[in-house]
C-alpha cells in the first residue's frame, strides 16, 4: 500500500513537471511581431525582434545551457566569468564558515542559558531585541567595522544563524525531564558529566532541530548578501547574469540554488534522525 | 528500636503560600529504622510521602531537622541511597545494559569496559531480563521497565533502597511478580528498603513496619505497625493467616476514617514516641470475632 502510494505520489509529480514544461515552452514559443529592418539594424536588435523570438527563454533553452554549465562546472575565465561549480563553492563555504562559527558559540550559551535561570532572565532582553533584526542590516555595520565584504558576509550569516541555533538549544535544556536529571543526581554524577550524558542526548533533538531551521535561513540569506558584497558567489552570480540580461543563467541559478538548499536541509534532517530516540 | 539505621529526626517541610504565609506539608516528624527492615510508608495523596522520601533520597531537603543514615547526616544525593522512580526514569537512548552501566560507572568510575559490563549483567540477570541486555527502553513493557529500574538501584549495592510507587503505574499481574521479585531480593541480600504505596496489601506483603501518615496539609506521622505475619509469608496464602485480616482492617480503617480526624481527637501526641501497633488475634475486627478466626479452617491451611 505504501509502496504503491509512493508510486502514484511519483506519476503524479512527473506529470505535474511534464505539464509545467509544457506550458512554460508553449507560452515562450515565440509569437511577437516580426519588423522590417535592414541587416545591420537586424544584428544589433538580435532574435527578438527579428524572428519574433520570445524575450523570456523557454525550457529547451535553459535544459541546453543547463548542460553547457555542468559540462564544465569550474572553470574561472576571470572575475566576471566562473564555473557555477566555484560559484556554489563559494557560497556553501561562506555558509559553512559562518554557520560553524554560530554553533560554537550557540550551542554553549544555549547550555548556559538553558541550565541557570538567572542567565536565561539575564540575557532574555537582549535576545529578544537582536533576534527580529534582518541580518542584511548588520551589513553596513559589518562592512564598516570588519573593513572585508567577504568576512561581512560570513558575519551576516553567523548572524542569521545564531538565534533559532540558540533558542532552541536554551529550550531543549530547559526542558530536560525532571526525572532524568534526578537519575543523574540520586547517582552523584558531576555536573560536566550530567551535561555530556543526559542533558545533550535528551536536548539533542531540539537542539539539531535549531541546526536545521539555521541552515535553512543561512542559506536564504547568502543569496541575498553576496549581491550586496559581490564578488564570487551563487547570489553574485544572479546578480551579474541579470546586468547581463542572461534572463536563461538567472533562472539556471534559482535551479540550483533551490537543489543546493534542499541538499543542505537534508543533511541536517538525517542527523537529526541520528540522535532522535523513541520513548 | 535500638540500632537506628535510619533515623529521620523532627524534619518539616514548608512551602511559600500563595498570601505570603507558609504551608507545612508536615512538622516534627520523627520515624527510625533498622539494618535489612522494610519499611512501608501510607497515605493518601498529598500527605507528603513522596516529600519525605525525595528528602531521603536527597533530592529534596527538610525546612528543619535532619536524617542520619548509618550514623552520618545526610547531604544531598548519595550513591549509598539508590532510588527506584514512579516512572522507571530510564534513559530512552540507552539500552537496557547501557542504563544499568551508567549506574555502574557513576559508582565505580575507575572499572574497565568488561567489570562494568559483567557486574551489569549480574543484576540484569537478578531481574531477570537475560536477553533482552541490548533492548531499548520503548521496546520493553512496562514491568520490564521497571525491572530494569530495580537492577540499575541495585546494581551499585546501596545501603537503602527508596522505592517512590514503583508498581503502582502497572498492571495487577505484572505488580504481583514484581513485588516477589523485591521481596526475594530483599530477603536474599538483607537490603534495607524504604517504599511509599497507597496499596495496603503491597504493604502487607512487603513491609515489617508499615508507617501511617494521617492527612495533609500538617501531615503526622501517627502510627507504626508492625507487620504480624511471619517472614516467610507467600504472596497466595496471605490471606489465610489468622491475623491478616486484622492488620488489612487496621490499615484501612486507619485511611478510611482515622486519617482525617487524627488531629482533632488524639490531643496528646507525640511525635517522638509514635505507638507501635502490633495487630492480632486480639485486635477487634469488624467481620469476625477473633474466636470466629482461630476455629476457621483457613487458619489450619495457613499453618
Amino acid at each position: 500500500m505504501t509502496s504503491s502510494l509512493r508510486f502514484r505520489a511519483a506519476i503524479v509529480s512527473l506529470a505535474l513537471f511534464a505539464a509545467f514544461l509544457g506550458i512554460w515552452h508553449i507560452s515562450t514559443r515565440g509569437t511577437g511581431t516580426v519588423a522590417n529592418m535592414t541587416p545591420e539594424y537586424a544584428k544589433l536588435m538580435g532574435l527578438t525582434a527579428t524572428a519574433g523570438k520570445s524575450a523570456m527563454p523557454g525550457p529547451l533553452d535553459v535544459g541546453a545551457k543547463l548542460w553547457e554549465h555542468l559540462k564544465s562546472p569550474f572553470y574561472d575565465n576571470g572575475p566576471n566569468d566562473k564555473g557555477l561549480g566555484i560559484q556554489l563553492g563559494y557560497s556553501i563555504a561562506r555558509v559553512a564558515l559562518g554557520y560553524f562559527l554560530a554553533v560554537i558559540v550557540a550551542i554553549p550559551l544555549g547550555f548556559l542559558i538553558g541550565m541557570s535561570p538567572l542567565f536565561s532572565k539575564a540575557l532574555d532582553p537582549f535576545i529578544q531585541v537582536l533576534k527580529p533584526i534582518s541580518p542584511l542590516a548588520w551589513m553596513p555595520l559589518a562592512l564598516y567595522t570588519i573593513k572585508d565584504s567577504s568576512i561581512s558576509a560570513i558575519f551576516v550569516i553567523f548572524i542569521c544563524s545564531v538565534w533559532p541555533m540558540l533558542l532552541n538549544t536554551s529550550f531543549g535544556v530547559a526542558a530536560v525531564r525532571k526525572e532524568w536529571i534526578n537519575v543523574a543526581r540520586t547517582l552523584e554524577v558531576g555536573t560536566v558529566r550530567r551535561a555530556f550524558t543526559v542533558i545533550l542526548p535528551a536536548a539533542a533533538p531540539t537542539i539539531l532541530t535549531g541546526m536545521r531551521i539555521s541552515i535553512g535561513i543561512a542559506w536564504l540569506v547568502i543569496v541575498a548578501a553576496e549581491m550586496l558584497v559581490g564578488g564570487t558567489g551563487i547570489g553574485y552570480f544572479v546578480w551579474n547574469e541579470w546586468n547581463n540580461l542572461s534572463i536563461t543563467n538567472v533562472i539556471i541559478a534559482i535551479l540550483l540554488i533551490g537543489i543546493v538548499g534542499m541538499l543542505l536541509d537534508q543533511i541536517l534532517a538525517r542527523f537529526t534522525r541520528m540522535v532522535t530516540f523513541p520513548e | 528500636m535500638t540500632d537506628k539505621f535510619i533515623s529521620i529526626e523532627g524534619i518539616a517541610r514548608r512551602y511559600p503560600g500563595a498570601d505570603g504565609g507558609q504551608i507545612s506539608v508536615f512538622e516534627d516528624l520523627w520515624l527510625s529504622m533498622s539494618r535489612g527492615e522494610f519499611g512501608c510508608v501510607i497515605g493518601h495523596s498529598g500527605c507528603g510521602k513522596t516529600t519525605v522520601l525525595n528528602i531521603l533520597a536527597g533530592l529534596d531537603e527538610p525546612s528543619e531537622g535532619a536524617v542520619i543514615v548509618d550514623g552520618q547526616a545526610i547531604e544531598g544525593t548519595s550513591l549509598d541511597r539508590a532510588v527506584i522512580f514512579q516512572s522507571h526514569a530510564l534513559l530512552p537512548w540507552r539500552t537496557v545494559l547501557g542504563n544499568v552501566s551508567y549506574a555502574v560507572t557513576s559508582k565505580w568510575r575507575d572499572w574497565d569496559r568488561a567489570k562494568v559490563k559483567a557486574h551489569a549483567q549480574k543484576f540484569i540477570d537478578l531481574v531477570g531480563l537475560t536477553g533482552s541486555e541490548h533492548k531499548r527502553p520503548s521496546e520493553l513493557s512496562g514491568g520490564m521497565k521497571q525491572r530494569v529500574g530495580i537492577a540499575r538501584a541495585l546494581s551499585i549495592t546501596p545501603k537503602i533502597m527508596l522505592m517512590d510507587e514503583p508498581f503502582s503505574a502497572l498492571d495487577a499481574l505484572t505488580r504481583g511478580t514484581l513485588q516477589d521479585e523485591v521481596r526475594r531480593i530483599c530477603l536474599e541480600t538483607g537490603q534495607t528498603a524504604f517504599m511509599i504505596t497507597h496499596d495496603v496489601d503491597e504493604a502487607i506483603y512487603l513491609a515489617d513496619k508499615i508507617f501511617l501518615m494521617t492527612n495533609g496539609p500538617g501531615a503526622v506521622l501517627a502510627e507504626i505497625v508492625e507487620n504480624p505475619l511471619p517472614k516467610d509469608r507467600g504472596r497466595i496464602d496471605l490471606h489465610r493467616h489468622p491475623y491478616y485480616y486484622a492488620l488489612r482492617n487496621h490499615i484501612v480503617d486507619f485511611l478510611v476514617s482515622r486519617s482525617k480526624t487524627f488531629a482533632a481527637t488524639v490531643a496528646n501526641h507525640d511525635p517522638r514516641n509514635v505507638p507501635i501497633v502490633r495487630p492480632g488475634l486480639s485486635e477487634p475486627t469488624i467481620v469476625a470475632s477473633p474466636k470466629m478466626i482461630e476455629a476457621s479452617p483457613a487458619q489450619t491451611i495457613a499453618r
